[in-house]
């Protein structure tokens, strides 16, 4: 995801000169290093310096320049949450807050570098628009709309490398709509950003139990795509959401939907615990201390009534 | 060269309004706007290029609870009205008691502290990539440099190499709660401190405006620069001079007319 970004980033700084990327002592990797040398007054390292990093992204965005942050998400979001909120949010500036290994991407890392609660977050703040790219095309197609978007503040939510491509024969991503990966008549599994993965696995598995399982992916979590959710919910009457966050976040607004729409199916949600996990290791084994493994899943939604 | 006769008179009346808009609310923060009335006085009509000019510069009131001041200048130059200041803090109104994005002659939201600096140094960086001449002047109390924030802003600006910045920090010594001087000694030295951070930096009495404007005459102008202004909370009224609780409260009718008395014209 990250040099897909970086490849997208340097495409449209090319065209378009208001394009800044400010960081925070993050290694400009790949494509990004190549904008530094070919625009390196829009290239700004404020060093570990959060605030402002922020800062000096609304100042720019108040004169016409259209910047992007960028560094780890707990370091984009959290150390200058006020900022975020007060200076972009609140003022409603055009600027990308990318965010690296949100969810617990930063796996060998511990808590303080986890983001567990970024999309639940973000959500919760006015203005503010979440995106979560599942691979590596979405991120292409989404930076090329943050590099041009004039809605306000936009919290981009990226894995961090490696991440397979699962969308090449979806319908084009489009800004606030849902995305269908995979079709199946009897569940519907929804899902967004890394843990697709994870979602198309278990889809796979139910499959081989005979359960017909479509995939649905949210890439824009806000603003919702509240009419292509409802009909999801008019169309299965078993659904469930998977998703690298805490449980405030998707899973949480569809059961709200739900509620409203009269549903009437099962609904299950499968999501980080709502705790700091102690546990290194890889992507996945974080994932499984928090509950979320194929089998895990494939056995709740079969056994559970 | 200040004419500091005209100024004297200027910041009397801008006083005198910020008291009668007093008289409508129950309260509003008259003493931290006492205490920069010479500095902002100094920035719009002195200091600051003729408003509607290509490059036109830009004030910001980082210390937010300070825009009392801010609002009556405004309404002077006509860019806020009489109805906007009468409407002041009530529903259907602009103003409110921190300047608010979008409202005219406001460049951001400041009042949470810490904030201004940090949107200066993105404007003046912004402004220097488009080799423009406008000068960013920011006015910051002393309590936000308690703020870290702030600290990462001095240091992005002078090594970014701002010196379209000129900054004024109000220093009355007072927080909300206590002086400076007291509840954190270790503020001081002010100048010491900032002038580390390679700005060029002085200190001036911060009611003495032909004392600010000719000690910001000394400063290098090849660097963001910043005035260290010696003033004092509630300046003007006598018995709101270095009394916490004007820092946010209402005279009464008769804490009124004394405080008018006081800064009646012919004294």
């Amino acid at each position: 995801m990250r040099n897909k970004f970086s490849d997208a980033f340097f495409q449209a700084s090319i065209e378009n000169e208001k394009l800044c990327l400010i960081v925070a002592d993050i290694s400009p990797a790949g494509s990004l290093a190549k904008f530094r040398e070919r625009s390196p007054e829009r290239f700004i390292n404020v060093g570990v310096a959060e605030q402002i990093m922020v800062g000096i992204a609304a100042g720019l965005a108040m004169r016409g320049y259209q910047p992007f942050i960028y560094t780890i998400a707990t370091f984009s979001l959290y150390r200058p949450f006020e900022f975020v909120r007060d200076d972009l949010c609140y003022q409603n500036l055009p600027v990308t807050i990318v965010g690296i290994g949100g969810g617990v991407g930063y796996s060998t890392l511990g808590a303080t570098h986890h983001a567990q609660e970024d999309v639940a977050l973000c959500m919760a703040v006015p203005n503010m628009t979440v995106l979560a790219p599942c691979d590596p095309l979405e991120v292409e197609s989404m930076t090329k709309w943050c590099a041009y978007q004039r809605r306000g503040p936009v919290y981009l939510r990226m894995g961090k490398a490696g991440e397979p491509t699962f969308t090449e024969s979806a319908e084009p991503w489009q800004f606030g709509r849902i995305r269908h990966l995979r079709s199946g008549a009897d569940h519907c599994i929804i899902t967004y950003g890394v843990v697709t993965k994870l979602a198309v696995a278990t889809a796979e598995g139910m499959e081989r139990k005979g359960i017909r399982t479509a995939v649905v992916t949210v890439p824009t979590l806000k603003p919702l795509d509240r009419e292509g959710l409802n009909e999801i919910l008019a169309s299965f009457d078993d659904i469930s959401v998977i998703e690298e966050s805490s449980p405030r976040a998707l899973g949480l607004e569809l059961e709200a939907l739900a509620f409203r729409t009269g549903y009437r199916g099962r609904l299950q949600k499968f999501s980080l615990r709502d705790e700091f996990i102690h546990c290194y290791g890889s992507h996945d084994d974080i994932l499984a201390a928090h509950g979320l493994t194929v089998d895990a899943i494939l056995n709740r939604i079969v056994t559970e009534k | 060269m200040v004419d500091r006769d005209s100024a004297v008179v200027r910041c009397r009346r801008y006083r005198r309004r910020i008291l009668e808009i007093s008289q409508q609310v129950s309260a509003l923060h008259i003493a931290p706007a006492f205490s920069c009335t010479e500095i902002v006085d100094l920035i719009y009509n002195e200091l600051m290029a003729d408003a509607n000019g290509v490059d036109d510069d830009v004030f910001l009131m980082s210390k937010g609870h300070g825009c009392m001041i801010q609002y009556v200048i405004l309404e002077e130059r006509g860019i806020l009205t009489r109805g906007d200041l009468d409407n002041y803090c009530k529903p259907g109104g602009v103003l409110g008691a921190h300047p608010d994005f979008g409202t005219p002659g406001i460049r951001a939201s400041t009042g949470s502290l810490g904030h201004g600096l940090g949107m200066i140094v993105g404007q003046a960086y912004a402004e220097r990539l488009k080799r423009s001449q406008t000068r960013f002047f920011v006015v910051l109390s002393d309590g936000e440099l308690q703020e870290g924030s702030t600290w990462e802003a001095l240091s992005m600006a002078a090594s970014l190499r701002l010196n379209n910045i000129i900054a004024f920090v109000d220093n009355n010594d007072f927080t909300s709660l206590e002086r400076m001087s007291v509840g954190q000694p270790a503020f001081y030295p002010v100048v010491d401190k900032v002038a580390s951070f390679n700005w060029s930096v002085c200190e001036a009495d911060g009611h003495d405006s032909a004392a600010m404007c000719s000690a910001l005459s000394t400063l290098d102008t090849a660097k963001p620069r910043l005035v260290v202004a010696k003033t004092t909370k509630g300046k003007g009224v006598s018995f709101m001079e270095g009394v916490p609780i004007w820092h946010y409260r209402s005279p009464n009718g008769e804490e009124y007319e004394r405080a008018i008395a006081e800064l009646a014209d012919a004294s």
